[in-house]
């Protein structure tokens, strides 16, 4: 199953062109739904607002290669090992869903484009993409997540703020379901799975507007602009570490928060 | 006149929630963020603000303590075992403070209170605090007749925080 592109020989038999044409419609859900979410929270005009009051304020000037360097950096460290997270079980999810779902979206799109290659190597990237989805998605979703954790709520409880996690989860459990019923021949099954992979992709990709997916454009920018701002010497006008020997050691880490 | 989170900063760790003396730090409902959900209930007693590892609270302090326009930022250093502050006016005037959290070893010299004898009955109903003198070392201070500490008489106060 794992080397089997699910996307041929589908248990439909839907013709390659008509999944290319739903990727296509996809990417422009998630284009559209990014550009209304933008005008809506006014994210870039913030952003934009925020890099001109940081002009002001700043002590030295930063050169091009500079500023090149710091977004390579903050790329490589803050955005690529999700290093804002304080709790390291959070970080671990995050890192496996944010990977996880990078994996199944590069190879569903070279598996539905290439349909006629027979590399196995896409369609095992699939498999691992999505496996790695549905660990770090169904770890935060029963236990990390904040109305599980520190609220008291039951897992089964679903919110709006849910739309994002939940429909990303199945929609990587619904496809590995699906490619596993197709490969043992289990007709109805694997159809049953295929229209909720379906309708899971409708609704991750057309809740755009209404979910944190855009968190994954602007949460990079914000990184760059604050390190920007720590280059510059503005700082988004925090104070200057203390010119201080640091007198106790790491030994008194603050400690971690408890419930999230 | 609360505080309020920047959104880009915040990653909803926490640590905001957790401190809250209020109780009015949550976690929205929506982006699961941190968001000051009773901002007439802050007091701003700078809790959340000191403990957020990501500097994403800011204040919009009252009248009295900076004019109107203002901008008080903080950063907590506890390796150093400093708060740093910085005042920024809204014409551009600034002002720092360091002030220190503590000025001995963390962790120590906390008063093991559980191991202690419970209060008797003429303890219990007295106005001083349990453990009071002993802590406070208001047992050190000579006090006038009516308890008052005679302030005048203790001498040069050290600096700092001291269990």
């Amino acid at each position: 199953m794992i080397t089997v592109n699910p996307f041929v020989d589908n248990v439909l038999q839907i013709a390659p062109a008509y999944i290319q044409g739903f990727l296509i419609l996809m990417v422009i859900f998630t284009v559209g739904g990014v550009i209304l979410d933008m005008m809506h929270k006014k994210n870039v005009k913030f952003f934009f607002n925020n890099a001109k009051k940081a002009k002001l304020s700043a002590t030295k000037s930063v050169s091009t290669g500079e500023k090149a360097a710091i977004i390579v950096k903050t790329l490589a460290h803050d955005v690529a090992t999700s290093a804002e997270f304080c709790g390291v079980t959070r970080r671990i999810t995050h890192l496996l869903g944010m990977y996880g779902t990078i994996l199944f979206w590069v190879s569903s799109a070279v598996m539905i484009f290439s349909a006629s290659s027979t590399s196995t190597i896409y369609p095992m990237l699939w498999h691992i993409g999505a496996i790695m989805t549905c660990v770090g998605g169904y770890w935060f979703w029963f236990i990390q997540r904040v109305d599980v954790r520190a609220e008291g709520n039951n897992w089964s409880r679903i919110v709006f703020a849910d739309l994002f996690v939940l429909s990303l989860v199945t929609t990587s459990t619904f496809g590995l379901l699906w490619s596993y019923f197709q490969s043992a021949n289990s007709n109805g099954l694997a159809t049953l799975f295929f229209i909720m992979f379906v309708i899971s992709n409708v609704a991750l990709f057309g809740g755009v507007y209404w979910s944190k997916f855009a968190h994954m454009f602007y949460k990079p920018g914000a990184a760059i602009q604050k390190h920007l701002a720590e280059a510059d010497g503005s700082r988004d006008d925090l104070p200057e570490p203390a010119d201080l020997p640091k007198q106790f050691g790491l030994g008194i880490k603050r400690s971690e928060p408890q419930n999230y | 006149m609360s505080t309020f989170v920047y959104m880009t900063r915040c990653d909803g760790c926490g640590h905001c929630v957790d401190i809250c003396p209020s109780d009015i730090m949550h976690i929205d409902k929506l982006i699961r963020r941190a968001v000051n959900i009773e901002p007439n209930f802050c007091w701003e007693c700078y809790s959340c603000v000191k403990a957020c590892p990501q500097n994403a609270i800011d204040v919009r302090g009252y009248a009295d303590f900076a004019p109107m326009g203002h901008k008080v930022r903080v950063l907590r250093e506890e390796e150093k075992g400093v708060i740093s502050w910085k005042i920024k006016f809204r014409n551009g005037h600034m002002k720092s403070f360091v002030s220190p959290i503590t000025t001995k070893p963390w962790g120590k010299y906390i008063p093991k209170l559980a191991e202690k004898d419970v209060p008797n009955k003429d303890a219990h109903d007295n106005n001083r605090l349990y453990g009071e003198p002993t802590y406070l070392k208001t047992g050190k201070v000579p006090v006038s007749d009516t308890g008052v500490p005679l302030m005048a008489k203790i001498g040069k106060l050290k600096q700092g925080v001291y269990y």
